[in-house]
């Protein structure tokens, strides 16, 4: 593997990561990852849209003209979601219902457009598929984190199995409903950010 | 006073972006200074204030199963259900708007042009307009309720981005661990105003 085409699949896992360096798709990161499930699902709905998306845009590149390249981009990715969401709701019904209007709004995910803009836009399809399936599995990682906390704290379950026996069933964890709760998840990802720009101190930005 | 408690709703207790966390990343990306912000916040009160009426009347008439009877007649439209189609129609309505904002406002104000001038194509991709389009569809709002719940989504966005603009202008000055710099501090103070807002549960008129 050569030096390139390992930046291009190692970066966002860690140093570019496009949830906690580059603040892309943040919104349905935070929203899906009250459990640890739906995050897995959301996961690879996204990596499924990314790579194809990016693909598309990349074989599409030098017939798009320059200045309706938006609206061609959020049209390639908005009929990518379509057969993503068709997918889930043939197969994953009730998966479906709980990530309501979250995976529409995959199409409004940063990363998304992001990589088609930054990357799709001015590369060949084969490494414009790399960059996509990485820059997903980076997103992944920050949600699957996330949803393993919110769900061991919050309820003291992970993937719907009891880990820890919470108080109402006579166990001894007094779960968090802090973090089934919308503030938990700022924190979380707060937190993160902070462990992440302390071990890799080049990530650290200089001012508030 | 259906539609203002739905209002009310829409602005301090379901806010959009602290409890649905739509919109984040411009959010946090133009949050920096208080002018911005109020800059960017009034686009997205105008925009969703324009665009999800416009969506629930696209959803209504176009759309939904044997929504197209005025055009077929009942019996043919019945068999008709373009409802899968919704996301690709509501972000066409979205960036055919803003498109057609943006000329407007070019052309008829252009100091409110140059105040918002640089937000608008930002807007195309936040999440908290087309989230909107896609509650409204999901709650199935009327067109009064859905321009209400447009504008009082817009306020709520407004609202909190000012709020965090203001916090972060003063967090300048504060001695912040070296790690959490930045992005990171940002997020522990959205998430201690989304406490806040989680005192206004259960408010009803």
């Amino acid at each position: 593997m050569n030096k390139e085409t390992k930046g291009i699949l190692l970066d966002p896992l860690h140093l570019q990561n496009p949830i906690t360096l580059q603040v892309l798709g943040i919104c349905s990161a935070l929203a899906v990852t009250t459990k640890l499930e739906p995050a897995f699902v959301m996961s690879a709905a996204l990596t499924f849209v990314l790579i194809l998306s990016n693909v598309f845009i990349s074989l599409l590149r030098n017939k798009i003209p320059g200045s309706i390249r938006i609206i061609t981009q959020l049209a390639i990715i908005a009929s990518l979601v379509i057969v993503a969401d068709q997918i889930l709701k043939a197969y994953l019904f009730e998966m479906s219902k709980m990530l309501s209007v979250f995976v529409g709004l995959i199409i409004t995910n940063c990363i998304v457009m992001g990589r088609a803009e930054a990357f799709a836009m001015g590369n060949p399809p084969w490494k414009s598929a790399m960059d996509g399936f990485a820059n997903a599995m980076g997103y992944s990682a920050i949600l699957i984190i996330v949803g393993f906390f919110r769900e061991l704290l919050g309820s003291g379950k992970l993937l719907g199995y009891t880990v820890m026996e919470s108080v109402n069933n006579g166990g001894w964890y007094f779960p968090n409903g802090l973090m089934v709760l919308s503030p938990g998840a700022f924190f979380i990802i707060g937190l993160l950010i902070w462990l992440q720009r302390t071990l890799s101190t080049e990530m650290q930005e200089d001012s508030n | 006073m259906e539609l203002i408690n739905l209002a009310l709703k829409a602005i301090f207790v379901e806010n959009i972006v602290l409890a649905f966390f739509l919109g984040m990343c411009s959010f946090l990306a133009v949050s920096k200074k208080v002018d911005t912000a109020m800059g960017l916040g009034l686009a997205v009160i105008f925009v969703l204030a324009v665009t999800t009426p416009l969506n629930n009347l696209v959803f209504h008439y176009l759309l939904k199963e044997g929504a197209l009877g005025w055009m077929l007649g009942k019996e043919s439209a019945m068999e008709i259900d373009l409802s899968f189609l919704g996301f690709i129609a509501y972000i066409a309505v979205i960036a055919a708007v803003i498109q057609i904002v943006e000329m407007a406002l070019e052309k008829f104000s252009p100091a409110l042009y140059s105040a918002l001038g640089v937000f608008l194509p930002l807007i195309a991709v936040n999440c908290a307009i087309l989230g909107s389009s896609l509650f409204m569809v999901q709650r199935e709002y009327g067109l009064a309720e859905s321009t209400v719940f447009g504008i009082g989504s817009g306020i709520g966005f407004w609202l909190a981005i000012i709020a965090l603009a203001a916090i972060r202008e003063k967090l300048r000055y504060s001695n912040v661990p070296p790690g959490l710099r930045g992005l990171g501090i940002t997020f522990i103070t959205t998430g201690l105003m989304a406490m806040g807002f989680m005192l206004f549960a259960g408010i009803q008129l």
